[in-house]
């Protein structure tokens, strides 16, 4: 089980391969579409990324709840426990 | 009176250079892009031939990962050599709902496609990226310029297998001519080098199965030929209305006189032996141009180095040429490049808007014993076009019994 930092760090590193954001820039606070300009594309994308990285299944319905990367970090760590 | 078309921007990433002055180079020197390939796959499937002309320069090193990450191989290299005919252009300002794309590939996302497909097996569904579907459509190159320009007359994808990307020069003519747009990126592209197509094509024969000597595999016209090499990378041309051009005083490379495109129906595969399907393309490509057969200088040929289709092309352009065929500086240049499918028409294309333009015919290697079914006058060093005005025609033909042909002219 990771920490809510590690997933956070994790969930940068998925964001940051997909498209290009500086890691730090991906903080608990951000919203995926607002503020890191992610389309729905690259959304699902960085959740199958993020579902193989933390052995985690996010269901299709519940994406669009995630609107912020704290949201994500919390179901996954929710998800995880 | 139709509009006149120019083209004034030229782009290519080719197995003999990763831009066109590099290409155009080697061109005229006279070098082999075909290598032995180095991949894990060529040993593990047991492929019966091992080599290919990839591109010189990987289309990593140019776009970004990200940028990459989004594209199937075949629109990234499209994306690279119409960005370079775009910057050569040097067009400055464009109507953007006045132009339009004309992009074509032979094949399309393959490498997306059976990437997707394997991932399917070995992960299942989930594990199927979103992008899948952009990456693997045909049109993918097409709307990637498209978007990438800002080209909103349309974008247009010609899908006649080898004759595509001559195809969409006929196509962006025609949309010129008739009003549609003053301003069109023509190409195509293509990135087939994947253990299926070789495999497919090896299966009917097509490739040439030199393994221990790939640089001299690609040898059309010679008596030795045995099957087209093949290989991947993009063309592309952008066209203009003549008066577009000359309202920004553009460097104008030659214009685009006229076009063709016919259909054998003879036979999938293989060429009409008379060459008909052939000679009406020529025929009609010149009557369009308004050019006689006594205006033809230069031909860069179709000639993909297999047994079975170079001398019916050499038929068809004796019957259309009549004479005249015995005064024509002929280039086959798949001779250096191997054969880029798709994307052939558009490198070809660039190539023969270069020799008119610099009135220098490219070179044919590996020609050693002429085929005496082909009397030809084959440019085997870079020979000197002459000066005045000139006439040059480049042909493509495709599976599926596909002719185009274009008319370039000096202007």
């Amino acid at each position: 089980m990771a920490s809510n930092e590690e997933i956070l760090a994790g969930l940068a590193e998925i964001v940051n391969e997909e498209t290009g954001l500086a890691p730090e820039s991906v903080e608990t606070d951000k919203s995926f579409t607002d503020d890191l300009d992610i389309d729905s594309i690259s959304m699902m994308t960085i959740v199958v990324n993020a579902e193989e990285k933390f052995g985690v299944r996010i269901p299709d319905e519940e994406v669009k709840n995630l609107k912020t990367v704290g949201d994500a970090v919390n179901f996954i760590a929710n998800a995880q426990s | 009176m139709a509009r006149k078309v120019v083209i004034t921007g030229l782009g290519a990433t080719t197995p003999i250079g990763g831009d066109v002055p590099t290409m155009w180079a080697n061109a005229l020197k006279g070098v082999s892009g075909a290598r032995t390939i180095e991949a894990d796959w060529v040993a593990e499937y047991e492929l019966p031939v091992t080599f290919a002309a990839q591109v010189s320069t990987p289309a990593s090193e140019v776009l970004s990962r990200v940028e990459a990450k989004r594209m199937d191989p075949s629109t990234q290299f499209a994306v690279i050599a119409a960005r370079e005919a775009w910057r050569d252009s040097g067009i400055e300002e464009v109507d953007h709902d006045r132009f339009a794309v004309a992009f074509a590939t032979g094949i399309g996302g393959v490498w997306t496609l059976l990437d997707a497909w394997d991932t399917l097996r070995a992960k299942g569904p989930r594990r199927v990226l979103p992008m899948t579907v952009p990456m693997l459509m045909p049109n993918g190159p097409a709307a990637a310029v498209s978007l990438d320009l800002g080209a909103r007359a349309g974008a247009h994808t010609p899908v006649s297998a080898c004759a595509s990307g001559t195809e969409a020069l006929h196509q962006g003519l025609e949309l010129i001519r008739s009003g549609k747009a003053d301003v069109v990126m023509c190409g195509g592209a293509e990135a087939a080098i994947h253990p299926m197509p070789i495999a497919a094509f090896a299966s009917m024969q097509a490739l040439s199965r030199r393994n221990d000597d790939p640089e001299h595999a690609s040898r059309p016209y010679d008596v030795d030929r045995d099957g087209f090499v093949m290989g991947e990378g993009a063309g592309a041309l952008l066209l203009e209305a003549e008066e577009h051009a000359l309202a920004r005083g553009a460097k104008i490379y030659g214009e685009l006189a006229g076009t063709s495109v016919t259909a054998d129906a003879y036979h999938i595969t293989a060429p009409d032996p008379g060459g008909l399907g052939a000679t009406r393309a020529l025929k009609a490509a010149m009557f369009d141009a308004r050019v006689q057969p006594s205006d033809i200088v230069h031909v860069n040929a179709h000639a993909t180095s297999t047994p079975v289709g170079d001398q019916p092309e050499y038929v068809a352009l004796k019957t259309a040429l009549g004479n005249q065929v015995e005064s024509v500086a002929v280039s086959a240049t798949k001779s250096q490049t191997g054969h880029l499918l798709g994307a052939s028409g558009a490198v070809e294309a660039v190539m023969t808007v270069l020799a008119v333009y610099e009135r220098r015919a490219p070179v044919t290697i590996n020609l050693e014993n002429q085929d005496p079914q082909i009397p030809l006058d084959v440019v085997t060093s870079a020979r000197d076009l002459p000066s005045g005005d000139v006439v040059a025609l480049s042909n493509s033909f495709g599976f599926g019994g596909h002719n185009a042909v274009i008319v370039v002219k000096n202007v």
